[in-house]
């Protein structure tokens, strides 16, 4: 080592906290990206779906003799070429449909062929005679004697049902000062995930499938995809290129995806299947709609006394994970706040609409919906304001809810007041109740909406864990080999700024690796706000590993002991002063190189130490939970009924900052995605057909609507998470919509219990109350 | 079938020559006939400005555009933008902001938001985070939330990201 290496010294840095950008943004940026819907593969052929359109009818007969004699066209499949494959959480699903439809979905037919053009045309080919059959569309209809039968082997409907009690429910109720009942309905509305659902499939000579996947959990995703196809799911093998979003969307098995593959299996040749927009409108899941019965029970001095909830889930004609949420809605109800004495109940019940996966919030953005608006309705009704009420009802640490979520480090409290003090909130909240009664077409609004949500994953599986390899070559670069999927929201930069730190090398010499499932080690998929939180303690537990195996080697060969040693800008550095002692990338090839030659190499599985829900859902479901405050401030156009938001403020426990670019993006898009759902989006029904499947109709939130946006954060440094984080990407997607509302209802005085808040039911609700636009 | 068109227009820079049928799209032949995958199809009508390009200046929807109408003409897209193995002011702006998540809808965002920042420089007026938004308005993206992205072409407005 020379001399002047000896006498360098390394100054501590922590990259934790700070603004790291996304290592894959460059490539992004430039459009070298590859994304799945850019992809070719050499002897592709292009796969296309025939959908029913129709609701409920039988197949008397499908006609593929012209489709088969089209030049180009390779294969055509329907539901009678294969056996009944039956998949899904219910297993009530197949992939291509035989004998009857259930919903405008459902696949009759597929074509392989040469182009995509030639696919098209073959599926306008194939003739098929249904005859049609009464269908029903509504899950209160659905449940009414004499009614439709959607499936043979669940002739009442009811696809699943929830029950949890806790507490004299009855007697909380008779003791209540005041008890209220509203009713509430949160509408269909879908992920819009910018790039189109899109598979490619190739079977090889032995039987065994590769599927280029947008899945956002490909290791379940095999277990899942195996019973569509007839196949071991050992035999399937995940690769995962780049996505153009996925936001829960891809969290289960639909049709498309085994489809491609028999088409595959069947042309012997690989398969590219791609959704137009429409048909991603149309084809791709939803997130569940929900019609709430809640009634809420309160005394004079502001303290909750019960909640019952009635929850009737349209399950549609198949069952994916939207019929499932209840599981995380019932955690908002029985423990957001304290409540004693709370009783749920939900029915999913099929219909011949289309059916909900999971969407960003899983549940709890309608629940929450309900929660936050009752809550203000309920201070109202004590006289009460909204912070007071919320702060005598909020838990203090330590406390456990009823179904046994532990708020060991309970920070809800200060995110309200947080919110409440960065806002002027009471002011402005009293300022503009009374000025409803005066003069003026436009009216101002504030209001606040709180939740709770898992922040250290959600045991739903055996396992929540996550797998990492991480190995260092002889250049002291490292490869991060992680379980958990990169759907844009940013793990890479995580993980990479966790190597950085506890290794002491640069971002550019971090390497992740996580798009094979062949390669990688298990993980339940990104879903629940985990990712950061159990894939960081995972790459955290492995870094440490790989940093002590470092740490000893240098210690052999320096009069140093290695617990006073640290890793920093690439070197093995003297903790005290900073003085090298050892190039890092040096130190590494005379490990590898010694006569007992090492590699730094190490594997970790980190599993939470939460536990799954028992039979009456009791169980503290994720290792760490966390509580968010937004405020909404807005402007209603009391004539043409146009909300305008100027302003969202989040006040949110993520236990700590890792990246904050990251953390910040998350925070900025969940709240664009939520204010969406409380004003402008809505995939519109009629007789179970979409109506609206194109951006023209439905309506995401642009730039130009996009308010102001001001974040707080708590840093409640928990004790679980990977440097003290909490997961947090669901919140910001479940809260703001309420505190929407609750703000219209500051402005206006109307309260509105079925989202979206669009000018036309605004502007109808004003006139209706008799407040026509005044001047 | 209908007769192929032959057409010869500026790309990126360089002349080139290529033969397209008359329904095909620009962004189709972009994709499809020079490789050029940086536009994306995300809705085909329009609506949502994944497939954002510049003729002669101005920025289109490639998924509208015959791409016979190309012929003569200046295009230029996402790849064209920086010179090799660089980034352009604005899409280093994107990256260093933090704009980019699934970054799908990124490269017709930053053909909008190049061509919002080279309108204003010529105007010598004021450039507001309003304007820059409305100028943005074509451009749906899903994961971002808008307010980076404002924030990044706000920057380069100001010089701040050169």
């Amino acid at each position: 080592m020379s001399v002047q290496e000896l006498n360098t010294v390394f100054a501590k840095e922590t990259f934790i906290g700070k603004r790291v950008t996304k290592p894959d943004a460059p490539d992004k940026a430039t459009g070298r990206t590859v994304y799945i819907n850019d992809m070719v593969v050499p002897r592709m052929l292009y796969g296309k779906i025939l959908h029913s359109g129709r609701t409920h009818a039988k197949i008397v007969s499908v006609d593929t003799s012209a489709a088969r004699a089209l030049p180009g066209v390779h294969v055509v499949l329907t539901g009678e070429d294969i056996p009944e494959l039956r998949f899904g959480p219910t297993r009530d699903n197949v992939p291509l449909k035989a004998g009857k439809v259930r919903c405008i979905r459902d696949e009759i037919a597929a074509v392989a062929a040469e182009t995509e053009a030639i696919a098209e045309h073959a599926i306008e080919l194939i003739k098929v005679e249904y005859e049609d059959l009464p269908a029903v569309f509504s899950p209160s209809e659905a449940l009414r004697e004499g009614a439709p039968v959607v499936h043979d082997d669940h002739p009442n409907n009811l696809s699943l049902h929830y029950e949890f009690s806790h507490g004299d429910v009855e007697a909380a109720e008779r003791d209540s000062d005041i008890v209220v009942e509203h009713r509430f309905e949160v509408p269909y509305v879908t992920h819009c995930c910018m790039g189109p659902g899109c598979v490619i499939a190739d079977f090889d000579t032995a039987g065994r499938l590769t599927i280029w996947s947008q899945t956002q959990y490909p290791y379940n995703f095999r277990m899942d995809l195996a019973p569509a196809l007839g196949i071991h799911p050992g035999d399937i093998r995940v690769i995962q290129p780049p996505v153009g979003g996925a936001f829960g969307s891809k969290l289960d098995v639909y049709p498309f995806e085994p489809v491609c593959a028999l088409l595959s299996r069947a042309a012997g040749r690989p398969v590219k299947l791609t959704f137009s927009r429409e048909e991603e409108f149309i084809n791709s899941p939803t997130r569940q709609p929900v019609e709430f019965r809640i009634r809420s029970g309160v005394n004079m001095d502001g303290a909750l006394t019960f909640r019952r909830v009635d929850a009737l889930l349209n399950n549609g004609a198949y069952t994916s994970w939207g019929p499932t949420t209840p599981v995380i809605q019932m955690r908002t109800f029985t423990g957001h706040f304290r409540v004693p004495a709370v009783e749920y109940h939900a029915q999913a019940v099929y219909t011949n609409s289309v059916y909900a996966g999971s969407f960003r919030g899983y549940g709890n953005v309608q629940a929450t919906f309900v929660t936050a608006s009752v809550m203000d309705m309920l201070a109202e009704e004590v006289g009460m304001d909204p912070i007071a009420f919320r702060l005598r009802n909020a838990q203090s640490s330590g406390e456990v809810t009823p179904q046994g979520s532990v708020l060991d480090d309970c920070r809800l409290a200060e995110c309200i007041e947080t919110a409440a003090e960065k806002t002027d909130f009471l002011r402005k909240h009293a300022e503009y109740a009374q000025a409803r009664t005066r003069p003026g077409r436009i009216r101002r609004g504030i209001g606040i909406a709180t939740s709770i949500h898992n922040a250290g994953g959600a045991k739903i599986h055996k396992s929540d864990g996550c797998g990492t390899i991480l190995k260092l070559d002889d250049y002291a670069r490292a490869t991060l080999i992680t379980g958990a999927s990169e759907i844009g929201q940013g793990i890479d930069a995580v993980l990479t700024q966790i190597v950085m730190e506890e290794l002491g090398i640069p971002k550019e010499d971090v390497t992740i690796v996580n798009n094979d499932t062949a390669l990688g080690p298990w993980d339940v998929g990104v879903h629940a706000s985990r990712t950061t939180f159990i894939a960081g303690n995972s790459a955290l537990r492995a870094a440490k590993a790989a940093r002590q195996q470092i740490l000893n080697a240098a210690a052999k060969q320096s009069n140093v002991s290695a617990s006073e040693m640290d890793l920093r800008a690439g070197h093995v550095v003297q903790a005290d002063n900073g003085v090298a002692i050892v190039r890092l990338d040096r130190l590494l090839r005379q490990m590898h190189f010694a006569e007992e030659p090492e590699l730094v190499m190490v594997s970790d599985y980190y599993e939470p130490n939460s536990v799954p829900e028992d039979r009456n859902h009791f169980g503290n479901l994720s290792a760490a939970w966390a509580h968010a405050a937004y405020v909404a401030e807005v402007e209603v156009d009391t004539e043409t009924g146009e909300v305008r938001v100027l302003k969202m403020t989040a006040v949110q426990d993520v236990g700590r900052v890792i990246n904050r670019l990251g953390i910040e993006g998350q925070i900025e898009g969940g709240i664009s995605v939520s204010l969406g759902y409380a004003l402008s989006e809505q995939l519109k029904m009629r007789e179970g057909r979409v109506m609206n499947p194109s951006f023209r109709d439905y309506k995401v939130f642009t730039a130009p609507e996009t308010p102001e946006i001001e974040i707080h954060f708590i840093e409640s440094d928990c004790s679980e998470g990977p440097m003290g984080a909490k997961g947090i990407a669901e919140l910001p997607a479940i809260v703001p919509a309420p505190a929407v509302a609750n703000a219209v209802y500051n402005a206006t005085g109307i309260r509105f219990f079925a989202p979206p808040l669009t000018p036309e039911k605004v502007a109808r609700a004003i006139h209706e109350a008799g407040q026509p636009a005044a001047d | 079938m209908s007769p192929a068109i032959d057409i010869a227009f500026n790309l990126n820079g360089r002349t080139v020559q290529t033969r397209v049928a008359p329904a095909m799209t620009t962004l189709e032949m972009l994709r499809e006939n020079f490789g050029l995958t940086g536009a994306k199809l995300a809705c085909g009508e329009g609506e949502c400005g994944a497939c954002t390009v510049r003729i002669d200046g101005r920025t289109i929807n490639s998924c509208l555009m015959f791409a016979a109408d190309c012929d003569g003409r200046e295009v230029q897209t996402i790849e064209g933008l920086a010179s090799v193995g660089s980034l352009e002011v604005v899409q280093q702006a994107f990256v260093d902001f933090g704009a980019i998540q699934c970054g799908y809808c990124m490269p017709g965002m930053i053909m909008q938001a190049r061509y919002i920042v080279d309108r204003h420089a010529g105007s010598g007026g004021e450039l507001t985070r309003d304007d820059i938004a409305r100028g943005l308005e074509g451009n749906v993206c899903r994961c971002s939330g808008y307010t980076k992205v404002v924030d990044a072409v706000a920057a380069v407005v100001l010089g701040e990201a050169g």
